[in-house]
């Protein structure tokens, strides 16, 4: 996708007053927060599982190269091939080369955030070979040509009347009158219409949420079973995943499983976990002739041993983003990049670089609300801060910002001046405050009065008022020392 | 320092770190803050060197200036026992994010730290420290308590202020939904992204009138003014105040942004 990140606030207004839009994502406050708590309360232990998640993923990204490679001899081991994909064109470049040796038509996929990020769609279908999205909500924004707006549910920036709309016009083979109006009516229509694209397809290719050092085995989870038949019913299967998606052992990986569903949907488990490991065998009932993994760096070793290395503990959950009131208010599609909400206002200037996607950092009232739930404990707010920190030293910042700051910190670094000239200031502009005690607009405050009232100050400053009390309180002392 | 030391040491001395906002806006506060801590046993001191916590320039990602400010900090207040802010933000940027800024300079870092250590938030330290269970002031007044995320979420203040609260007589709580959620203010963000905060805020002041209450309190002047303003601008009757002018007694000021619609 097109990145428009540093468009952010262009983009929110937009958003803001998009009524189908805001709708939308009421629904998403109401029904993530909730099920996570509870999720959350019902399991003792799960302050102590999310330290031990944190730890284990600390422990890999500290040996990521080892486990990599024990991970490749394992891959191959068990008769699958490991490709290496430095960038996302190298990685669209494996892809194509697989498909097109499989002479493929059409692919079918699992719901995979890695595919957004090399922008495969494009380029498969750029090449003659169609990709079919599996994951309903998925499939849904393929059909109206959009990306994501929330890494694991893609479509939740719409209501169901919208995706009704969409179906009676690409579905048009189905008959005219039939009942659209719930939910499941629409899943069952998405079921049929797939269920044949998934016998038709070539290759099949899905990402992964853990790839296991020990065995060799890529695990994906899922609430509809789609990647399971996307994965075993083409001849080849193909897994796109990040380097740091690696973890040492199958006992890892229960471990992490066990925050993962319960942050990212309340739900205990996600309905289908399956692990992958190596092709059909011959005493397989089925399964995939060829399997590869595509491991894509992308940026990620770079933020090896940098203040973003916590970034890549990142399990892709979607709790940050379903706690922010930033997110709330703007959707995940005003981020303008692959990796919306506060992980993407990390994540993003890592991956493409902080000139163009300044604005994500600096999108955050800094509430610590994602750091709170976030499973991997990943210090978000920290990062973004780090990220404003790179954007002042190389003056990216905005001037006005800038020199407002600068200007700001010449009188708080001098407090004899502040002291100063806070106790004509304060005054004064209290006086302007008139009886209603608040500015409904006033020079240079248009940030702030455009939306809300400015409270006036009381009058004289604290320390003013503080030292005349003190001063007073001396004064019959020293009377009496004088007599 | 324990809070047994603390009784069992004749009268603490607190340096109170007014914070610039309730120094430059609401005076109230900060006397309210010390009658709170006079009540509480302590000698307070209110060091003429202060200005602003350095937020601003911390949270915009200039790292010098923030340093200087906190070096300047640390030098005003380090000779108290105890450092007091009637406010979560910055008494968490004091205790909180000050250590780190000196990380790789063993001296300063170490000062940091054991400043760092004698760092509190005003309504937690009277409970925590002093061991505050009742203020022994009275409204008669149905409030609701907003909590501001840096207090809650860094320095997990929540139950404090409620037991204080839950001891003033003819005061009556009514929670509001989502008390934890962010009020939009953000320091700069506010300003910054003016929009999006008018949208968080707006859902904010919508459960503010939900609950009920005609008072709002929160221990932070920034959340409290952003909040003041927004009710004011839709012509709210609910009156803003810091939770220290409640607790101290001192409600005698026009409440935040003024009464009345």
């Amino acid at each position: 996708m097109e990145l428009t990140a540093n468009k952010f606030k262009a983009n929110a207004s937009k958003a803001l007053v998009d009524a189908q839009l805001q709708k939308a994502l009421g629904n998403v406050q109401k029904g993530f927060i909730g099920k996570r708590q509870k999720a959350a309360d019902a399991l003792p232990e799960f302050d102590e599982l999310r330290d031990n998640a944190r730890d284990i993923k600390n422990h890999v990204l500290a040996h990521l190269d080892l486990y990599l490679e024990e991970y490749e001899r394992k891959v191959t081991a068990a008769g699958g091939h490991v490709h290496w994909a430095e960038t996302a064109e190298d990685a669209r470049r494996i892809v194509l080369d697989i498909c097109q040796k499989a002479n493929a038509r059409t692919v079918t996929k699992g719901k995979s955030m890695i595919t957004e990020e090399i922008a495969l769609n494009d380029h498969l279908a750029a090449n003659g070979i169609e990709p079919v999205e599996t994951d309903l909500g998925e499939y849904i924004i393929q059909l109206r040509g959009e990306h994501p707006s929330h890494i694991i549910a893609p479509a939740v920036h719409l209501n169901k009347e919208q995706v009704e709309g969409d179906f009676r016009r690409v579905h048009t083979h189905l008959a005219k009158d039939r009942d659209l109006s719930e939910p499941v009516s629409l899943l069952s229509e998405a079921r049929e219409v797939l269920r044949q694209r998934y016998f038709a397809a070539d290759v099949g290719i899905t990402g992964a949420n853990f790839l296991i050092a020990e065995t060799g085995t890529s695990v994906i989870v899922t609430n509809e079973g789609n990647g399971d038949l996307t994965q075993t019913l083409g001849k080849v299967h193909v897994v796109v995943a990040s380097i740091e998606k690696i973890v040492p052992t199958l006992e890892d990986t229960s471990q992490i499983l066990r925050v993962l569903a319960r942050s990212a949907t309340g739900q205990d488990m996600s309905v289908y976990t399956t692990f992958s490991t190596g092709p059909k065998r011959e005493e397989d009932p089925d399964g995939p002739d060829e399997y590869h993994v595509v491991l894509l760096d992308n940026g990620r070793s770079a933020m090896l041993g940098t203040e973003y290395q916590d970034m890549l503990r990142c399990i892709r959950c979607g709790a940050c983003m379903n706690h922010c009131p930033v997110y709330h208010a703007v959707g995940g599609h005003a981020y303008g990049s692959v990796y919306p909400g506060p992980m993407g206002a990390v994540l993003t200037p890592s991956l493409n670089g902080i000139d163009e996607t300044g604005q994500l950092p600096n999108a955050s009232t800094f509430c610590g609300r994602c750091e709170s739930v976030c499973p991997m404990r990943i210090p978000l707010p920290k990062m973004m801060r780090h990220w404003r920190e790179r954007e002042f030293e190389r003056n990216l910042t905005p001037a006005v910002a800038r020199y407002g700051l600068k200007a700001w910190a010449f009188f708080a670094k001098r407090p004899k001046l502040y002291r100063l000239a806070a106790s004509f200031g304060m005054p004064l502009l209290s006086l302007f405050g008139g009886t209603s005690r608040r500015f409904h607009s006033l020079p240079l405050a248009g940030g702030w009065t455009r939306h809300r009232d400015l409270p006036a100050p009381e009058g004289r400053t604290f320390l003013q008022a503080w030292a005349q009390r003190e001063a007073l309180k001396q004064e019959p002392l020293k009377q009496e020392a004088g007599q | 320092m324990t809070s047994s030391e603390a009784k069992a040491a004749p009268q603490p001395r607190v340096g109170l770190f007014a914070t610039c906002l309730v120094d430059l806006f609401r005076p109230s506060v900060g006397f309210a803050s010390v009658k709170l801590l006079q009540d509480a046993g302590c000698e307070v001191h209110v060091p003429v060197a202060q200005t602003c916590c350095g937020q601003p320039a911390y949270n915009t990602g200039d790292r010098a200036d923030t340093r200087e400010i906190a070096e300047q900090v640390i030098e005003a207040f380090e000779g108290f026992d105890f450092i007091v802010a009637p406010s979560g933000s910055c008494a968490s940027m004091l205790k909180k994010h000050y250590p780190g800024l000196f990380a790789g300079d063993a001296a300063w870092e170490q000062r940091a730290q054991a400043f760092s250590g004698k760092c509190h938030e005003l309504i937690s330290f009277l409970t925590d420290v002093m061991m505050v269970r009742d203020t022994g002031a009275s409204l008669e007044a149905s409030i609701t308590y907003h909590d501001s995320c840096s207090g809650l979420r860094e320095l997990g203040i929540r139950e404090q202020p409620r037991k204080l609260l839950g001891n003033v007589s003819g005061v009556e709580v009514r929670e509001m939904t989502d008390s934890d959620v962010c009020c939009g203010f953000g320091g700069t963000f506010c300003v910054k992204y003016s929009d999006i905060s008018n949208a968080i805020v707006t859902k904010k002041v919508g459960n503010i009138d939900t609950s009920g209450a005609d008072m709002l309190l929160a221990g932070d002047l920034g959340c409290l003014m952003n909040m003041a303003g927004k009710l004011k601008r839709q012509g709210s009757d609910v009156e803003v105040r810091h939770v220290a002018e409640v607790l101290a007694g001192m409600t005698s000021q026009p409440p935040i942004a003024g009464s009345g619609k």
